[in-house]
């Protein structure tokens, strides 16, 4: 049983730099189809851990498919990885975007090499982030996906590529400097750095308020989510960056920031978190209204996509900080579904991109006829992202409203839902506008010559249509795994 | 006496090897022999050292020398440094064509003063050791002869024999209060002092103060930092890289050993040079990366981010006075940030001096699309420059965590944070030059070369800056080890 699995998740991609970095000259070609096997394999194995993980109630709050070994002894720190229902989805997302994000950039010919070596690493940092189960380890790659992010927006992005990669870069290390004085105030108080051991856990007095605690962990994850007035770097780095690199930024990377909330600042100080929550609460809310209403006024197609992530996020933060069952489980599946849709309107915006070299929605009208089936597919994400039945967004919006709006954790929560709720009415505004905007109206002379999807295009998107549906269709399917990861956790809290 | 010669065997072997280049020099043609006796002679005394390595803790030559692991380590850790710098300065030394031997020597033994500093466990040996390492590096850094080189070597002179009078002048008043010269008398006279007596001896505290200003200036520590740009920049790039590294470690290592040995027993008392350090470290790494900001010449930038780099270990060396004597984890902490801190900025100076020889210019404009031009030391570089922002997967990270943890520990959060927001203002000129080699357009395309010696300095830095990224434990190991001082 001792397949070391989680490590061949998340090193599968680095065999694939090693590859890249090791041929002498390699062919363009080359370098695609190794990254494309590489992230291929990890996503196989990650399906495989999937298909084995145990669902029994005894396995319920168990950390599964553990690999444990003494990594600094000198702190006390262990190379140790293990996923709960709260992480494999992202696991699964992570692995899934990576092929998606590959094949996206089947066409790129800058630097092909650097660039897939970029993209694959990011890709097993962020996996390192979702199974590492200590502080350290966790920080290691949390800090490690900075700097192949940095190189993809600063050499293949567009527009203001170097402003963009430096406002993340700057973001990014601020919020992981306090995180990190907050992982080393854990250990002090705590004596470890075991995330398992520190579910749940009391903390008695100690040299530093709790508040100051959570707040030290909070900001980092709260620049990454983010968070509203932290949002600012998130619009730069999206619209500056290059296809593969938003699919995963908004896909996979975002979510760590949902997930550290999760497994360290609730888990850790439940008490504290259910103190501020009506503070995150209303942050949330007001990311939701604020990200929708700007999203609203944008007529760059890149940049509309990155305020909605801010709207979307809003949900998520709403639905961790009702602190309640249903309401985790809902920001957990809103993560993965918000992740699949984000991922698959960036695609498709690249796409656009690419054929018409304008992302200027004054300058598009009427593609529908032009490439009807790239419109069918951006019009499938929009309606998932605006929450139509039968997709993934509807049901993750769906959970989460059901279960802030029940939740009696924190006073007043039926206010935060209902104002939320207005969202998804905004959103479905600059979603059909956008889209009417693009696909339909008078079709434009210039336009006439471009090309549809290619058959690579074809495949990567539908098998992200495939996923949408499959999530919208049978919730379950992920709901069942991720309640092993939430339960626990609400019982924490008590409600 | 004599069966205590063998204690010192490195830097005895070391100076043999120092004269035999003097020596060779004046008499034959060929020069490349000379760096071949000088790296063979740095290993000779590598090997003493590391035979040393097993003995207990003991001291030498009535109480002027101790032998314990910590010196013995750093003691290692510079002679590894002049080789590698030695290796670098392979193509650099042609620029003084006559004075190559003259070169080498004198950095033997500028080395060897520093290894008898980081044993030095009386005052007067420590005075004599550091006089021994100033001089030679005085020559050294006006050893290219030109107007800047000149104006760096002065300037570091002057400001040297200031910092030297300040520092004569705290350890008189220490002399003068407790009647002794060697580490541990003082100890057992501030033990036995009546903790009034001592609140009420100025004379005594006045001389703390001073010595750890003269040694301030040693490690660059504000406001005794201001000769550092402009000797760095003047210097000949392998002595800059030098200075940047041995000296620095050996100034840290002698100033940790002198307030540990002799002032580390009254709780109070160690607080409180605790807290002057402390403060001290938030002006001096405040200030060495904001003003590294605006460089833009890459040895000045460098010297301002060494001294942002001191501000961090003098950190580790306030938490190391908050700590009990006996917490041997903080000190292994100050040292294991010293041997990654070495490691990779000698990494980051060796691309410096392998570029600059092709380029000869240190503008970071002139670093243009290095990427394009040499792609592996544009790698070399980042690695090294990924390492100094604190970034994994590298030395600089775990160095950094292992340091902070403890000051964490001694309860100075406050510290911690302003340390590590100064680290996220370090990237900014740290990615500065990283943007500048790969998103840059190349201003030529002539190909940038370097050495073998070169390209072997700079492989040995990176992946040791790497592998000790990942897999630190066994370093720590080392340096845990290393923590053991005599006396304490």
């Amino acid at each position: 049983m001792n397949l070391n699995l989680l490590s061949w998740i998340i090193f599968l991609p680095v065999i694939g730099i090693v590859i890249i970095a090791l041929l002498p000259k390699p062919g363009q070609k080359t370098v695609k189809w190794i990254a494309l096997s590489a992230t291929l394999a990890s996503f196989l194995v990650s399906i495989a851990v999937f298909l084995m993980f145990n669902r029994s109630e005894a396995a319920i709050g168990q950390m599964q498919f553990e690999e444990k070994l003494l990594w600094i002894p000198a702190i006390n720190s262990y190379y140790h990885l293990g996923v709960d229902g709260l992480s494999l989805p992202l696991v699964i997302l992570m692995t899934f975007l990576g092929v998606i994000s590959v094949l996206v950039s089947w066409k790129v010919e800058l630097r092909p090499k650097q660039f897939f070596i970029w993209v694959l690493m990011l890709e097993s940092s962020i996996l390192g982030v979702f199974c590492s189960l200590d502080l350290i380890l966790f920080f290691l790659f949390w800090e490690l996906e900075l700097i192949p992010m940095f190189f993809l927006i600063s050499i293949w992005g567009s527009g203001r590529k170097e402003y963009a990669a430096y406002k993340y870069l700057i973001y990014t290390l601020v919020g992981s400097a306090f995180m990190l004085a907050g992982i080393l105030s854990v250990y002090f108080i705590t004596h470890t750095f075991d995330i398992t051991a520190l579910r749940g856990i009391q903390i008695g007095t100690s040299f530093i308020p709790l508040t100051v605690l959570f707040f030290l962990l909070m900001v980092g994850f709260a620049i990454k989510l983010p968070v509203f007035p932290l949002h600012t770097w998130l619009p730069d780095a999206h619209t500056n960056a290059p296809t593969a690199a938003s699919v995963i930024l908004a896909g996979a990377l975002l979510k760590m920031g949902g997930y550290g909330m999760i497994r360290l600042c609730v888990s850790m100080l439940p008490q504290v978190a259910l103190q501020y929550a009506p503070v995150m609460c209303t942050l949330a809310v007001i990311g939701v209204i604020y990200g929708a209403a700007v999203t609203l006024r944008q007529t760059d197609l890149k940049r509309l996509i990155a305020y909605s992530s801010v709207s979307h996020m809003g949900y998520v933060l709403l639905g961790i900080f009702a602190l309640n069952q249903v309401s985790l489980t809902g920001a957990s599946l809103q993560m993965f579904s918000h992740g699949v849709i984000t991922g698959l309107l960036f695609a498709m915006v690249g796409l656009v991109y690419d054929k018409t070299h304008t992302r200027d929605l004054n300058n598009l009208s009427g593609l529908a006829r032009q490439m009807p089936i790239i419109v069918v597919v951006f019009s499938i994400a929009g309606l998932a992202s605006l929450g139509l039945p039968g997709t993934a967004g509807f049901v993750a919006e769906f959970i989460t409203f059901a279960g802030s709006f029940t939740s009696v954790a924190v006073a007043g929560m039926k206010i935060f839902t209902l104002i939320a709720v207005i969202g998804i009415v905004v959103t479905s505004g600059y979603i059909l506008w956008m889209l009417q905007r693009v696909f339909y109206g008078y079709p434009l002379d210039k336009y006439n010559g471009v090309k549809d999807a290619d058959a690579v295009e074809m495949i990567s998107t539908f098998a992200v249509v495939a996923v949408i549906m499959l999530v919208g269709i049978y919730p379950a399917i992920l709901t069942n795994v991720i309640y092993m990861g939430i339960e626990p956790i609400a019982k924490l809290i008590g409600m | 006496m004599m069966d205590q010669i063998r204690y010192i065997a490195p830097e005895i072997s070391l100076l043999c090897f120092a004269l035999i280049v003097i020596v060779l020099d004046l008499f034959i043609k060929p020069k490349k022999v000379l760096p071949v006796i000088a790296v063979a002679g740095s290993f000779v005394a590598l090997l003493a050292v590391l035979m040393l390595w097993g003995v207990p803790v003991t001291d030498v030559f009535n109480k002027m020398l101790a032998v314990d692991q910590f010196g013995l380590f750093f003691k290692a850790l510079i002679l590894v440094s002049l080789v590698l710098v030695i290796l670098a300065s392979n193509r650099y030394v042609l620029k003084f064509e006559k004075f190559q031997g003259e070169f080498y020597a004198l950095l033997m033994l500028s080395a060897i003063g520093l290894m008898l500093l980081v044993s030095a466990i009386n005052l007067i040996t420590i005075y004599v050791a550091l006089e021994l390492s100033s001089i030679s590096l005085y020559v050294l850094v006006s050893f290219l002869k030109d107007k800047q080189s000149s104006e760096a070597g002065l300037k570091y002179l002057i400001l040297g024999a200031v910092a030297s009078a300040i520092l004569l002048y705290g350890m008189a008043l220490i002399f003068g209060t407790t009647g002794n010269t060697c580490l541990t008398c003082i100890a057992d006279y501030v033990k036995g002092m009546p903790a009034a007596s001592l609140a009420g001896s100025p004379v005594l505290l006045i001389g703390l103060v001073l010595l750890i200003s003269g040694f301030g200036f040693k490690i660059a520590s504000v406001p005794f930092q201001m000769w550092v740009p402009d000797v760095y920049e003047g210097a000949p790039t392998p002595i800059t890289a030098y200075l940047s590294v041995a000296s620095k470690a050996a100034g840290f290592a002698v100033i940790a050993r002198i307030l540990l040995t002799a002032f580390g027993m009254p709780a109070w008392l160690h607080n409180d040079w605790a807290m002057i350090i402390a403060v001290l470290a938030v002006l001096t790494m405040t200030v060495g990366n904001i003003v590294a900001l605006v460089q833009t010449n890459i040895k000045r930038l460098f010297g301002y981010s060494s001294i942002a780099q001191a501000g961090y270990l003098m950190v580790g060396l306030a938490a190391m006075g908050m700590a009990a004597q006996a917490d041997s984890t903080i000190r292994s902490g100050l040292i294991f940030f010293l041997f990654s801190y070495t490691l990779t900025n000698l990494g980051a100076f060796i691309a410096i001096i392998a570029i600059s020889n092709k380029i000869n210019s240190d503008n970071i404009d002139d670093y243009s699309g290095m990427a394009k031009r040499s792609p592996l030391l544009a790698t070399g570089l980042t690695i090294c420059l990924v390492s100094l922002t604190g970034l994994p997967p590298t030395a600089g990270l775990i160095a950094k965590i292992y340091i902070f943890s403890g000051a964490v520990d001694q309860g100075l959060l406050w510290l911690v944070i302003i340390a590590v927001i100064n680290s996220c203002i370090s990237a900014f000129y740290y990615f500065k030059v990283v943007k500048v080699m790969w998103m840059g357009e190349p201003v030529n395309n002539d190909e940038v070369t370097s050495t073998w010696p070169e390209w072997l300095a700079l492989g040995f830095c990176c992946l040791a800056v790497v592998v000790i990224g990942i897999i630190p434990g066994a370093f720590m190991a080392i340096t845990q080890n290393a923590a053991k001082i005599f006396g304490i």
